[in-house]
């Protein structure tokens, strides 16, 4: 099970149990000491530091005068901050455009794959590559030449005799040439959904051919449902880590979310903001409003997920 | 006559079949012949950035083919030389963190999965659930007051606020593949060593440990990916060159001001890319299975 499915079902048994009398827990000494690293590093790893990071949201502070108690006027200078709102926006766009078109490339190869053809598992290597390789700094730095102006991509152009963009100079194209980047990286999804079609029992096909089903509805009715909880685990996890990126823009860029702000992730600009200017308290308060809207997307995905996911136990 | 319409529908069946097969035939072709395309279009500028790094500086970006006129090794030898210390420092010290966190990873992941697994103990289905949902929470959350921590701690500049969360299982990642394998060992094998008088610690390493050694290779393999890749953590922490990683140092080569030397920047992405391709070789059935249940990032 997907470690989604796993918080969705223990959420729901811990629901349920409110009243059950007390089970025997007869290991609760090794337990504690089997997770005491873990507890360790819970405490003082995330949630210490997260508690830390809400109360320094409320101050100002640089690292070398002592916090100073300001309220919530980090969270108010946020909404004054036009960099702030571009950096969301240009956020969102990758993440919204990203993630399903990567998603719809790694599902439409996959089910390619997947009626058994031969090669599978060279074709299934070699598109896994670049995913594995993909968070990587040179690989960044590859595709701030494939896209520069005199870069790989113009190169080629020009044997067309086009002249090509500064993909990487211009506003316009520089985003785009970053989604490429997390589009080209669509292997390890389309893995999960081979393992995922792997699991739909053949029978199901094979009836559905007798009963006359073409291959458009044997897709609609069978292969969409039943894959559904796959694509649904996608999607979650590929938006909150796509929220997340920072290398390929930073490396793109050289550091500055340029050209005119126009590859400045969030994280970008949190860290320019916390670790550039030093302003802690400021990233801070950036850093809950991240967390605000990844939960606010994740919130809005299990909502809509009723619609649409199909769980076959109910 | 009953004969002669027989032969005539098997024969119209069987050029019936025949058209079906070449148009499977042909479908087939036009598939391969589409993921090849593609398979090409993808890998295509790694390979002109291996190439690349073999060609003169001043013709890397005149020719955007494939074929080498004049090999070169001059870009390797600069590049190695390129910045304050020699890449082999920066090697030297990615390959520590890597198997810092790889030490780490493994005897604190597995520690905690055991208990998730198969100890009955308070707030474990609490604990797991936490576990999980740490599994999604934004790094950025905790970078802040983290960072105030370590370099109050005086860790800011050493390795340790990179290594020492790893040995307190703080990728929950592989706390919860190692969760999700040792549920499919049978629970008879451990209750037989606690029955013959072996305590906790005795199943884990004698029978548990043993027995998920393909969950531990599958640990160690994304380990080293997602450490050697690292740059955001190490950009925060590392900031004097001496203790520059492959990641850093690559960086380096933007940030400097003779940044037109790109055949030595290709010749250290390369290297740079070796290990993580050899993972790539000789981890497969390790690396699939591990992202069907990690998510992967």
């Amino acid at each position: 099970m997907s470690s989604i499915g796993e918080l969705r079902t223990l959420t729901k048994s811990m629901r349920q149990r409110g009243e059950k009398t007390r089970e025997k827990m007869p290991d609760n000494k090794a337990g504690f000491l089997f997770l005491l690293p873990w507890l360790i590093g819970l405490v003082c790893i995330t949630i210490g530091p997260m508690v830390a990071s809400l109360y320094l949201s409320l101050t100002d502070y640089n690292l070398l005068q002592p916090p100073q108690f300001v309220g919530l006027k980090n969270y108010l200078d946020m909404f004054d901050d036009p960099r702030l709102w571009n950096s969301l926006r240009v956020t969102v766009i990758y993440v919204v455009v990203g993630v399903p078109l990567q998603l719809l490339l790694a599902l439409g190869i996959a089910l390619v794959l997947n009626r058994g053809m031969r090669g599978l598992a060279f074709y299934r290597s070699i598109m896994y590559l670049p995913s594995l390789l993909g968070g990587s700094v040179a690989v960044a730095v590859l595709w701030r030449q494939v896209f520069g102006s005199a870069g790989l991509v113009n190169s080629l152009l020009a044997v067309f005799g086009v002249q090509g963009p500064g993909w990487i100079s211009s506003p316009d194209t520089a985003l785009s040439t970053i989604i490429l980047l997390h589009i080209w990286t669509f292997g390890s999804p389309m893995i999960i959904f081979l393992a995922g079609l792997r699991q739909i029992p053949g029978q199901y096909y094979e009836a559905a051919e007798v009963d006359g089903a073409g291959p458009a509805r044997r897709f609609f009715e069978i292969t969409l449902p039943l894959l559904s909880p796959v694509i649904f685990f996608n999607l979650v996890l590929q938006i909150i880590f796509a929220f997340q990126s920072f290398t390929q823009a930073f490396i793109v860029s050289g550091g500055t979310g340029g050209p005119a702000d126009s590859t400045l992730f969030f994280t970008l600009y949190l860290y320019q903001q916390g670790f550039g200017n030093f302003n802690m308290g400021y990233a801070s308060a950036m850093a809950w409003f991240l967390l605000l809207i990844v939960a606010a997307f994740t919130a809005v995905n299990f909502w809509l997920s009723r619609y649409w996911v199909f769980y076959e136990e109910g | 006559m009953v004969t002669e319409t027989y032969s005539a529908a098997s024969r119209a069946a069987s050029g019936e079949r025949m058209r079906r097969s070449i148009g499977r035939a042909v479908t087939s072709v036009l598939k391969h012949a589409g993921l090849i395309v593609l398979v090409v279009i993808m890998i295509y500028p790694l390979i002109w950035l291996v190439v690349s790094s073999f060609k003169p500086n001043d013709i890397i970006f005149r020719d955007p083919g494939l074929v080498l006129h004049d090999l070169t090794l001059k870009n390797y030898t600069d590049g190695w030389t390129a910045q304050e210390f020699p890449f082999t420092k920066y090697l030297v010290n990615t390959a520590v963190l890597v198997l810092g966190a790889v030490v780490g990873n493994l005897i604190s992941c597995s520690l905690a999965a055991y208990a998730f697994a198969r100890l009955r103990f308070r707030f474990r289905t609490l604990f797991f659930a936490i576990m999980l949902a740490t599994l999604m929470l934004p790094i950025h959350v905790i970078i802040v007051p983290q960072y105030i921590l370590f370099s109050q701690l005086g860790w800011v500049n050493t390795f340790l606020p990179l290594l020492v969360p790893k040995f307190l299982a703080t990728d929950a990642f592989f706390v919860f593949l190692m969760v999700q394998f040792i549920r499919g060992i049978p629970r008879e094998l451990d209750e037989a060593a606690r029955i013959d008088g072996a305590g906790h610690f005795r199943v884990f390493v004698q029978v548990i440990l043993p027995l998920m050694v393909p969950a531990l290779a599958t640990t160690v393999i994304f380990t080293f990916i997602w450490t050697w890749s690292d740059f955001f953590s190490q950009l925060i922490y590392l900031t004097k060159t001496d203790h520059w990683t492959v990641s850093l140092a690559l960086r380096g080569f933007i940030d400097s001001s003779s940044s037109s030397d790109y055949g030595a920047m290709f010749a250290m992405s390369v290297i740079s890319l070796l290990p993580l391709f050899l993972m790539f070789l000789f981890g497969q059935r390790f690396l699939v299975r591990g992202i069907a249940t990690t998510g992967g990032k």
